[in-house]
């Protein structure tokens, strides 16, 4: 054990992580931000995207219908070719878990998870029954990965006890039902030596994965953010031997993005992490970019828009 | 493809539009050497001729200097200033548009990779270009004086690791304090000066205001004696430069060394060790190590040092060696076999020493001059590769104990041109800072370049500063001396 489950060891754990310095961060992603991905490497490297994404909608205009055709772009992204690979999941808020997972099920998608936002998402100020009920219910409903919020307030209050407790009784529900994913919402967390501090807290709370925001706070999912993250997990694993999961989420639209991201894990983490089951990208309107590029390096040109579909 | 391995993605040589043969640029015109005789440039990485290059001796560079002394009586120090700032400025925007035939040209001369030729070379060289056609009507503010004066003909004579920065380090303040220019770049990399004299051309320069003689060590020696040049520029290797300071110690002639160096990267045990790491790879594998002021000598706190070593090790596994016109290659090709040759005898001495070597696994091209990239561990102070340029990939590492350990063992070498010091603590690197011997120290960051910040050496470094208006100083006479 690193920590032995006392606030007082785990702050004094995190307080010991070495500082992360902006400027360097900032040069190295920028660096990598050059490589120049071609041909072979690019198509390889978009439909490990597509098979990468947790296609998402968390809008309070959400109904059954806009869920259901979600989840038929999830399993056949570009219906004219079908080689085109499943995205990673589907993530919805918790009302709308079991109709996805239905759906999905129902059209070929079974091994497709369905992923529910939790905890009071996206703010997380709600009392710990009212988090431990949102994720129940997600559970019931049959979602396999919980991506749940951190209590930003407590964290930045230094009650780093009462977050790290929060994820442990989280995990502890979805025990072996459902992966776990920790939002961080880095842009309200703003300093990386705070995205180092909050990555170990998670890891060593049990996440499977940590997740830098929900989608709804400007700045998301920024290269150096993740990057720290990838450093996070990649130590992690070498203290520890576990391999942890990544997801950058907002802000990702484009398939130079998203390769963008690629390359910062390839070239961090290792090629080891460059699997859905280690690296998901949480995205709506990158998918459809994914299928445009595609379809341009197979055939060399430029389709219209209204060759890609907009579930 | 079940890793992500990144395709070729080479850049296009067809912007290069690169001679068979090139002559001197004299008085504004390109020359035929007056006994035609004539040297060959390689590219680096394939060791392929890119061009036949003319061998200047001692009647050219009569020539070139006369061309200039004139061109700098009749019309360059009768020139109002501020109209030459506008030929400055106009060098500096035919740069920035001909950017990317630059890159190329550079690359495929030093073997430098294209990444650093297009992101970093060329840009710096064009900033030298703007900064200074700034300073050209406002010399009296420059802290030399009220009416400062230029010193007439320069001599300057630059080498192979930055050709086209450091002509632009060269030659941009020596026109903008209203100097005229003889330069020789270095012998294995003379293209991006030629390609510059194109520009002087298209810029409309007056005549004679900057001449390239191309050449060897003779040729450059033939320079500095010249009888007619009022001073010396020279960036090269120590060993030059004092047979430079000897030269000339009997003559009115002033001069700028800008020398060797074997600069200390202090890791401290507080510092930000992911960002450390990066500033190492940087501060010694850009350009191929070689650069001046590369951290060459890392010294780590001891209690620190497993951590770094293994993320050091870890980081150098993923520098891309190979074909410098690759965009992704980190790592291009040594500049050419006398200098390879060189490493590897260094790199020798250290194993014979008993320091540990280490290079990660990586393939190199079966032609070209390459050398992996390398470290090498146990290293102590009294070893060559502790003490000795080696002007390549090749960082030696040594620990401390205490900050004053790490301090003793930064100055106690005959250079002092740069350090770094990585550390979370601003009093230490404040404290550190002041007590390094060494003209440029950058705190939790390397190789950092930019022409309002002067740059030199302390012991055998050099002599006198480049860049800002430290640099501006060294061209030019201020009123008192004028007078003395």
């Amino acid at each position: 054990m690193i920590i032995d489950g006392s606030e007082a060891s785990l702050k004094k754990f995190l307080s010991e992580l070495p500082p992360v310095d902006q400027v360097g961060v900032e040069a190295r992603t920028s660096m990598l931000a050059t490589r120049s991905i071609k041909t072979t490497s690019k198509s390889w490297a978009i439909d490990l995207a597509i098979s990468m994404v947790d296609l998402t909608t968390l809008e309070g205009a959400d109904t059954p219908s806009k869920v259901k055709s979600l989840c038929a772009k999830a399993v056949r992204p570009d219906p004219t070719d079908l080689t085109v690979p499943s995205v990673g999941a589907i993530c919805v808020y918790n009302d709308m878990v079991k109709i996805a997972r239905q759906e999905l099920d129902f059209i070929g998608g079974i091994n497709i998870p369905v992923a529910a936002v939790s905890t009071a998402f996206p703010s997380g100020r709600a009392s710990l029954a009212v988090k431990k009920q949102d994720t129940q219910d997600a559970l019931d409903a049959g979602a396999s990965e919980i991506d749940m919020v951190i209590d930003r307030g407590a964290f930045l209050s230094g009650n780093l006890g009462k977050v790290f407790e929060e994820i442990k009784i989280i995990k502890e529900l979805c025990g072996k039902k459902a992966h776990l994913k920790v939002i961080f919402e880095t842009g309200e967390l703003v300093t990386y030596d705070n995205v180092r501090k909050v990555s170990y807290l998670a890891m060593l709370a049990g996440a499977d994965f940590i997740k830098t925001s929900t989608g709804k706070v400007t700045p998301a999912a920024t290269a150096p953010v993740v990057l720290v993250m990838l450093e996070a997990v990649r130590d992690y694993f070498s203290i520890t031997g576990q391999k942890i999961g990544v997801k950058p989420a907002g802000g990702i639209k484009t398939t130079k993005d998203a390769i963008k991201q690629l390359v910062l894990v390839n070239e961090t983490a290792g090629p080891e992490w460059l699997n859905p089951a280690l690296f998901r990208i949480g995205a709506s309107s990158l998918l459809n970019d994914l299928l445009m590029q595609r379809t341009k390096l197979r055939t060399g040109h430029y389709a219209s828009a209204n060759y890609v579909t907009i579930d | 493809m079940s890793n992500f391995e990144y395709a070729n993605a080479p850049e296009s040589k067809t912007i290069a539009k690169i001679s068979q043969s090139y002559d001197l640029f004299i008085g504004g015109k390109f020359v035929k050497p007056k006994k035609g005789k004539s040297f060959n440039t390689v590219n680096p990485a394939t060791e392929e001729v890119l061009a036949k290059i003319a061998y200047a001796d001692k009647l050219d560079i009569d020539l070139a200097v006369s061309s200039a002394r004139s061109a700098y009586t009749k019309v360059w120090s009768k020139l109002p200033a501020k109209e030459r700032g506008k030929y400055l400025y106009r060098i500096a925007r035919i740069l920035q548009e001909r950017a990317r035939e630059f890159a190329v040209v550079e690359t495929l001369d030093n073997g430098k990779p294209i990444r650093e030729s297009r992101d970093t070379d060329i840009p710096l060289a064009t900033a030298h270009f703007f900064y200074h056609a700034g300073w050209a009507d406002k010399l009296e503010f420059a802290g030399v004086g009220n009416n400062p004066k230029s010193l007439g003909v320069v001599g300057q004579i630059i080498p192979w690791n930055f050709p086209l920065l450091m002509l632009a380090w060269k030659i941009a303040p020596a026109l903008a304090t209203g100097n005229t220019v003889v330069l020789k770049p270095a012998e294995t990399t003379p293209l991006t000066a030629l390609l510059f004299a194109e520009v002087c051309q298209q810029a409309g320069l007056p005549d004679g205001v900057v001449n390239i003689i191309t050449g060897d060590g003779i040729t450059g020696a033939a320079l500095v004696n010249h009888p007619d040049i009022n001073k010396i520029a020279f960036t090269g290797s120590t060993e030059v430069g004092k047979a430079i300071a000897r030269s000339i110690s009997s003559t009115k002639k002033s001069a700028t060394l800008e020398l060797g160096g074997k600069a200390a990267n202090i890791v401290f045990e507080d510092a930000a060790i992911d960002e450390a790491v990066e500033g190492i790879v940087n501060g010694i594998f850009f350009n191929q190590g070689h650069v001046c002021c590369a951290g060459s000598r890392l010294l780590l706190q001891e209690n620190v040092m497993d951590e770094v070593l293994e993320k050091l090790k870890k980081r150098m596994s993923l520098i891309r060696v190979g074909d410098p016109m690759d965009k992704n290659t980190d790592l291009g090709a040594i500049n050419s076999s006398e200098q390879l040759k060189r490493i590897k005898d260094l790199a020798s001495a250290g194993d014979s020493e008993g320091a540990n070597r280490w290079s990660p696994e990586c393939k190199l091209p079966s032609k070209g001059y390459w050398f992996a990239p390398t470290i090498f561990t146990g290293v102590s102070q009294s070893h060559r590769i502790a003490r000795e340029e080696i002007f390549g990939p090749v960082l030696s590492v040594l620990t401390f104990r205490t900050p004053i350990e790490a301090i003793e063992k930064a100055n106690n070498t005959m250079y002092g041109l740069s350090a770094g010091i990585w550390s979370d603590k601003g009093s230490k690197i404040l404290w550190a800072a002041k007590q390094l011997k060494a003209g440029v120290i950058w705190s939790n960051t390397f190789n950092k370049f930019d022409p309002a910040s002067p740059f030199g050496g302390y012991k055998e470094s050099g002599w006198g500063r480049e860049g800002g208006r430290h640099g501006l100083a060294a061209y030019l006479e201020s009123d008192a001396k004028v007078n003395k």
